[in-house]
């Protein structure tokens, strides 16, 4: 197929835009590929642990529909199921691909893909690369990009950021605005199509365990002009992160699968080194409260009883802090099965976790909402396409682990074929000429004008900071109405303060500040979206918990929730869940899951 | 397999402030020069979390109101390899840099082998280009649905993966005294051959990998002062790469012309 003149710009160079961009390139088509960091540094090098998909080399009888089932369950059947059952079947193919790029998965004694098992399944379903399977598959996507870049078909414009999106007068998306962080030079980028790819908005929260670009800003903008944000206040938080000043590291919860114990000490601020805190003085809340499980409860009851206990006060030295124990667990055991990850502790933090126990506490981890998409990645801006952790599609009310990699790629392996079809069939905009794109260009100009000149004594650092303890206060693992509520308002007074932050840098040229108080005003809107959509859902669903509603009312809500900007904040919706494959059973971890379903 | 841990563990007696040196440059064209900076001490701070702190207040040690210092972070767990710069002599991440490991004041600096855009932050595209110098690729028929890759035995895929580890970070080039500007190619592209030439599928078109370091910044400039291997923080094994690869080279130049 000759290329006949189709371009399509893609938002985002992380797994989910560089697969849609190596899709295109493959057909001959031309692709402006943009990102605010090099392709090759964004945040989807941070993932550890694996790829999921069904490929049944263990003789476990594994299969797709297995894989389908255990997704729409562990996400607590809020997600459409055809697109869930779509990827999970293409889910052995892409694992295959990337064995075909060189990415070098572990192997079994014969030299084929290894496996292992990861949560919320029984089967050895996760495909991995050493420990940064993440930082693997995205290089391989970025060696074939760089191939089609060398021969001329792929542009790419790193360190470019997208700040909005061209739409003509019939609200149909014509291109984006890009800013080149260097200069802060504006322009305007013509696109036949538009996919983002921008990844999640951890920052919304502060300090999360997803990357400094992860400010969910360039979707936040596509949905102040016009696009549908679905389940934003899906939001996954991880029970075992590691508190740091500048974000939270992911502890990888193998160190509970193999013993280690969650405690406090029972006087919180005991100024005894913990080693020399007797057992009677601790306090083993998980064991104590769960005796069947202790420790190995599920990852979201153990991420709201550690909470629970740090929001008392009772976190280690009063706050946000407890501690995992694997100090009686023997050294060589140790060595032998968690010794990358205690390295990464040890790097971090400088304490040697063998003998001083962890301080972790969750952490904002993954987002489950994004741009609303219909099966073909489609939003419903006519020309605005969305893929991987950025659109809203597969993980329902919670995501399993390891299912995000390969969701990223298969929405952009989606995203690809119909942003083609649908650039081939567009009515090119004859009429308007320059005129859109020109009228856009001013506009996103004179805002950042009126920002530079703006003078006032507010912080945006500061404003950002409050609106991330705020999120994580009220808005993450346990949520009640009446802080929802107070959340607003606080983003509310956020919002009216941002009028009169200063931008504190006086040398414009590569400045962090012009484009953080961009992102800082985004994702005060977003936050809303999330907090209101919140508030509105009085159940408790997947990552979603309300102690005033502490069960899932399929009657109410077994809907998806959309918001739509109305200059005045989100307007909140529901549109019904797909549900024609599977029928919505009680999700309950504490049996099999044999047990609580089929039969 | 994993990375390599920093520094001392020796943790220095903790003081009641950071004091951290940054040399600062406006822009290419403006002089470079230095601004001092103290924040309160907390345990556990790296030197990121330090410059997010100035970033917010910027103001000297002397009090006097500046620009805030600009650098680049992204992963913030030493795996993406943006946040670069030369800290207390040494390029290495500052997000993976704890304050406790570091003698005071600590002093922070744009790496030197690549142009300097505004204060810690650094030029290094020219390293992308060259692992397009080298086809550091696969050459995939097409990215349709063929099954599975080869079979691999498990040592083999275990040396990859250390390979496969590059960040593309640089620490390698600002160490090698053979590198600078544009007249060698480098430890980390050369590695980034190995990679891919010891592939079932990447070997068959070894040959323009090696071309690619071949020419005149290629491998034979490298002298061998395994200063890359020590910088990496990676833990990548630089210097086997160069040794093999050059190996491969040699065989090639002399019986390349024979495929001809
Ligand atoms: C610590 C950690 C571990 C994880 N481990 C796993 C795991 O083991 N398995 C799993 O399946 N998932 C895992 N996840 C989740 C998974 O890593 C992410 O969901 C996934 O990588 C997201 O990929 P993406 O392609 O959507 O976006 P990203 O990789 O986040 O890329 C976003 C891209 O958008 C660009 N961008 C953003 N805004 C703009 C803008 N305005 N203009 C231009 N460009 C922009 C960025 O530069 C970047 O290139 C993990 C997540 C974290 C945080
Ligand atoms: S061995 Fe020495 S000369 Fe060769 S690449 Fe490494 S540092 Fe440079
Ligand atoms: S080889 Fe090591 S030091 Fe060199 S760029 Fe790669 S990761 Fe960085
Ligand atoms: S921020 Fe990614 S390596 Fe430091």
């Amino acid at each position: 197929m000759a290329s006949n003149g189709i371009k399509i710009a893609i938002v985002g160079g992380g797994l989910a835009g560089l697969a849609a961009a190596m899709r295109i390139a493959e057909k001959g088509h031309a692709v402006d590929l943009f990102s605010v960091v090099p392709v090759k540094r964004s945040h989807s090098v941070c993932a550890q642990g694996g790829i999921n998909g069904a490929v049944n080399t263990k003789g476990e009888g594994d299969s797709t529909w297995e894989h389908f089932d255990d997704t729409v369950y562990g996400g607590d059947f809020l997600a459409n199921q055809p697109p869930a059952k779509a990827m999970c079947e293409m889910a052995p193919s892409i694992i295959y691909l990337f064995d075909r790029m060189g990415v070098p998965f572990s192997r079994t004694p014969e030299g084929l893909l290894d496996f292992r098992r990861f949560g919320g399944t029984k089967h050895h379903r996760t495909a991995f690369a050493g420990a940064s399977t993440g930082q693997q598959l995205l290089y391989a996507l970025d060696e074939q990009v760089r191939r089609f870049e060398s021969a001329g078909k792929i542009r790419k414009f790193e360190h470019w950021e997208m700040m909005s999106l061209v739409l003509d007068d019939a609200q149909v998306c014509r291109g984006l605005i890009a800013m080149n962080l260097q200069t802060l030079e504006l322009k305007a980028f013509p696109a036949d199509a538009v996919i983002m790819a921008t990844g999640g908005p951890g920052l919304v929260f502060g300090k999360s365990t997803n990357s400094m670009v992860c400010t969910g800003s360039a979707v936040a903008a596509c949905y102040q002009q016009g696009a549908k944000y679905a389940n934003g206040e899906f939001i996954q938080v991880h029970p075992t992160s590691i508190p740091g000043e500048d974000k939270l590291r992911l502890m990888s919860e193998s160190a509970r699968g193999e013993g280690g114990r969650v405690w406090v000490p029972r006087n919180p601020s005991d100024p005894r080194s913990p080693s020399s805190i007797p057992e009677t003085e601790r306090w083993y809340f998980l064991e104590e409260k769960y005796p069947a499980y202790g420790n190995l409860v599920p990852r979201d009851i153990a991420t709201r009883e550690i909470f629970q206990v740090c929001i008392e006060g009772k976190g280690v030295g009063g706050e946000n802090q407890v501690f995992l124990d694997v100090t009686h667990i023997p050294a060589e055991t140790l060595d032998r099965k968690l010794g990358a990850i205690l390295e990464i502790y040890e790097m971090f933090v400088g304490d040697d976790p063998h003998h001083v126990p962890m301080r972790i506490f969750p952490g904002v981890h993954y987002s489950m909402g994004g741009l609303w998409v219909d099966y073909d990645q489609r939003t419903n801006i006519p020309g605005l396409l969305a893929a991987g952790e950025c659109d809203y599609s597969i993980h329902g009310a919670n995501r399993l682990g390891a299912n995000s990699l390969v969701s990223c790629v298969y929405g952009g392996f989606i995203a690809a074929p119909a942003a083609l079809e649908y650039a081939a069939n567009v009515d090119r905009n004859g009429d308007e000429g320059s005129r859109i794109y020109d009228q856009e260009l001013k506009k996103q100009q004179e805002i950042n004008d009126a920002l530079i000149k703006q003078s006032g004594k507010e912080n945006q650092y500061t404003l950002h900071q409050e609106m991330g303890k705020w999120m994580t206060d009220n808005v993450t693992v346990v949520r009640y109405n009446h802080k929802l509520k107070e959340t607003d308002n606080k983003l509310l007074e956020l919002q009216d303060r941002y009028k009169r932050i200063s931008i504190n840098d006086s040398n414009l040229w590569a400045t962090m500040a012009l484009p953080h108080a961009r992102h800082l005003d985004n994702m005060l809107e977003l936050a809303r979206v999330v907090t209101l959509g919140a508030l509105n859902r009085n159940e408790s669903r997947g990552a979603h918990y309300k102690p005033d509603f502490p069960d899932r009312d399929d009657e109410n809500f077994l809907k998806t929730t959309i918001a739509e900007y109305s200059g005045e904040g989100p307007t909140i919706s529901y549109e019904p869940v797909d549900v024609s494959l599977i029928p919505p059973r009680k999700r309950d971890y504490s049996k099999a899951k044999k047990e609580t379903a089929k039969a | 397999m994993s990375t390599q841990a920093h520094a001392s563990k020796a943790k220095r007696v903790p003081s009641k402030s950071v004091e951290i040196h940054i040399k600062r440059r406006a822009n290419p064209d403006s002089p470079s020069y230095w601004e001092q900076f103290e924040i309160p001490y907390r345990p556990n701070l790296n030197v990121i979390s330090c410059l997010m702190e100035i970033q917010a207040n910027p103001v000297t040690k002397e009090g006097k109101p500046t620009t805030p210092p600009v650098w680049q972070m992204n992963c913030l767990e030493q795996v993406c390899g943006i946040c670069t710069m030369v800290i207390n002599g040494r390029a290495r991440q500052s997000c993976s840099a704890l304050i406790d490991n570091l003698d005071q004041p600590i002093k922070l600096e744009p790496m030197q082998k690549f142009s300097n855009i505004r204060d810690l932050v650094v030029d290094r595209s020219r390293m992308f280009d060259h692992l397009k110098q080298v086809n550091a690729w696969i050459e995939l028929d097409g990215t349709h649905d063929l099954g599975p890759g080869p079979r691999m035995d498990q040592d083999d895929v275990q040396e990859r993966y250390a390979y496969s580890r590059c960040m593309t970070c640089g620490c390698c080039l600002e160490a090698c005294p053979q590198y600078d500007e544009d007249n060698y190619i480098g430890p980390q592209a050369i590695a980034q051959v190995r990679l891919f030439n010891m592939h079932p599928t990447g070997a068959m078109s070894r040959d323009a990998r090696l071309e690619g370091i071949m020419q005149e910044d290629g491998i034979t400039n490298c002298g061998n002062a395994q200063n890359c291997i020590k910088a990496c923080p990676m833990g990548i094994p630089l210097t086997r790469a160069i040794y093999e690869e050059n190996r491969e080279t040699v065989v090639h130049g002399l019986f390349g012309w024979l495929k001809k």
